[in-house]
């Protein structure tokens, strides 16, 4: 029980204080995570977008798919990421192997599915109706898909917090293709193995109280889109 | 049968089965990453298990400051490790019940075949990593306190070199993992003989510094005090120091790789 308490308050000092490795990491985090969740918006709502509106023949293998690819095990693609990037691999030429490039494009590959399955949901869930009616108003092709997007925007941002909140918690992915190098891909997951490991408990527990208050917030959030969207669809559909 | 009925079938199945996987006949070794990534345990542990049917031993792979560490808690009934001081100062802590010698290998400096640095042919380690630090080579650390580590921070201490910057790079992984990134990087690193020789061929490194005597790496077997299986520990401890397990590991690389990987020396110094 001492440990677990004293490593808490010697966490939270480390917090308060500002320790530059702590918040390094975390910094890190942040940016590795974030850049993938980014990327991954940038080609997993438009994929979505499209699977929820077209039909199309192999449609529903295309949409088995990107929620196959929500249960991607982090280390498969680790795996994969690393015999792309090494040097031995089609893109060694990169030189990506080790940095933070590597580890946001394999968290880019964990966080696009996603973002494409929610989004596929998203647009589904808004009524076809909704863009009829605009169009039969004189909007155009796009003003109308805009519109839907607008409508289904809270889940969009759902989309968001969840591809971070997966992504953000991985550890096998990163540790396989960034190497865990201090104060260049050591990030929140990894750091705390290694803490762990070493009988650093405080500071792992710093990083782990840090990480546990991301997740709790994007799932606090998705939380909060799931209950208020039944109330936001009642006039559309009266 | 009742839903009640099958509900506490189910639960005495249950603990049953995890029972068996934690029971008293289970040996936790913690031991270090070189042991287990050069494939050793691999070929020892079935024939320990063939002296020994009823133990089973479940082989935790952590660096030796990591491995004393669980052991000092307790987590681990036998530690197999090989850092001298840090063994020393376990044992003078009272943690250990005994420690016994099993078998030597050597430490090795290497590093791209190029060699930057021009370390090769160098009398020392120390003035090897001092001429890295001074070049603009990298160098790959483990950075985790296994004995790797605390040897390379020996060195470091020698050549009154403080390693920082971007050209030392500490990561927090195995031996394994660290030569396959120096590889990658084509930077130096410190190794066990042993791990570098079983896993030479995916590596792109050539052995540029050895023989210095400082280089000997000795691993102990470490019976704990605390340990929840003090018999299985010490009949662990007793077959790796006796003739026929001695006999496996002076044998273990010949065939793979054309050379001894670890010297047995129990009972010697």
């Amino acid at each position: 029980m001492d440990v677990l308490l004293e490593g808490l308050r010697e966490a939270l000092g480390l917090l308060l204080s500002g320790d530059p490795y702590v918040w390094q990491i975390i910094a890190r985090s942040l940016q590795v995570s974030g850049g993938a969740v980014i990327l991954g918006l940038l080609v997993g709502i438009p994929l979505g977008t499209w699977l929820g509106l077209a039909r199309f023949p192999g449609r529903g293998l295309a949409v088995a798919l990107v929620n196959t690819g929500l249960a991607l095990p982090p280390v498969v693609v680790g795996l994969f990421v690393y015999v792309l990037l090494s040097r031995q691999g089609p893109l060694g030429g990169l030189g990506w192997l080790y940095t933070p490039s590597a580890m946001i494009a394999a968290q880019f590959v964990l966080a696009a599915p996603y973002v494409a399955a929610i989004t596929l949901a998203a647009v589904g869930s808004v009524p076809p109706e909704l863009r009829l009616q605009a169009r039969a108003l004189g909007a155009s092709r796009w003003q109308a898909l805009l519109l839907h997007l607008r409508e289904a925007r809270l889940s969009l941002m759902a989309a968001v917090a969840a591809g971070f909140g997966a992504v953000i918690s991985e550890v096998g992915a990163v540790m396989m293709v960034g190497g865990n190098v201090r104060g260049e891909t050591r990030v929140m997951t990894t750091a705390i193995m290694l803490e762990t490991r070493r009988g650093r408990f405080a500071t792992a527990m710093a990083l782990g109280l840090i990480l546990l208050a991301f997740a709790f917030a994007a799932n606090a959030f998705i939380t909060r889109v799931q209950q208020a969207q039944p109330r936001r669809r009642r006039p559309l559909t009266s | 049968m009742s839903p009640a009925d099958s509900f506490k079938l189910a639960l005495a199945l249950i603990f049953a089965l995890v029972s068996c996987s934690t029971g008293t006949h289970e040996i936790v070794l913690a031991s270090t990453t070189s042991t287990e990534d050069s494939g050793l345990f691999e070929a020892l542990l079935p024939a320990f298990r063939r002296a020994h049917p009823d133990y089973r031993v479940r082989v935790i792979a952590v660096g030796s400051g990591e491995a004393l560490r669980l052991a000092e808690r307790g987590d681990a009934d036998v530690v197999l490790a090989h850092s001298p001081r840090a063994e020393e100062k376990f044992m003078a802590a009272g943690h250990g019940e005994s420690q016994r010698p099993v078998m030597f290998n050597d430490f090795v400096i290497v590093g791209p075949e190029a060699d930057g640095a021009a370390i090769s042919g160098l009398r020392d380690a120390a003035s090897a990593l001092a001429r890295i630090a001074s070049s603009s080579a990298r160098f790959v650390s483990r950075g985790d306190d296994s004995g790797t580590h605390a040897k390379e921070r020996e060195f470091w201490a020698t050549a009154g070199v403080e390693p920082e910057g971007s050209w030392y790079v500490e990561t927090g992984q195995g031996i394994g993992a660290v030569l396959m990134m120096a590889s990658e990087k084509q930077a130096y690193t410190l190794t066990d003989r042993g791990t570098y020789l079983s896993l030479r061929d995916q590596l792109l490194l050539t052995v540029l510094m050895e023989g210095d005597p400082a280089l000997r790496n000795q691993y102990s077997v470490i019976v704990v005090r605390a340990a929840s299986n003090l018999d299985g520990a010490r009949a662990f401890a007793r077959w790796i120091t006796a003739p026929a397990a001695q006999k496996l590991i002076g044998e273990f690389g010949l065939e793979r790789f054309g050379r001894q990987l670890f010297a047995p020396n129990a009972g010697r110094r």
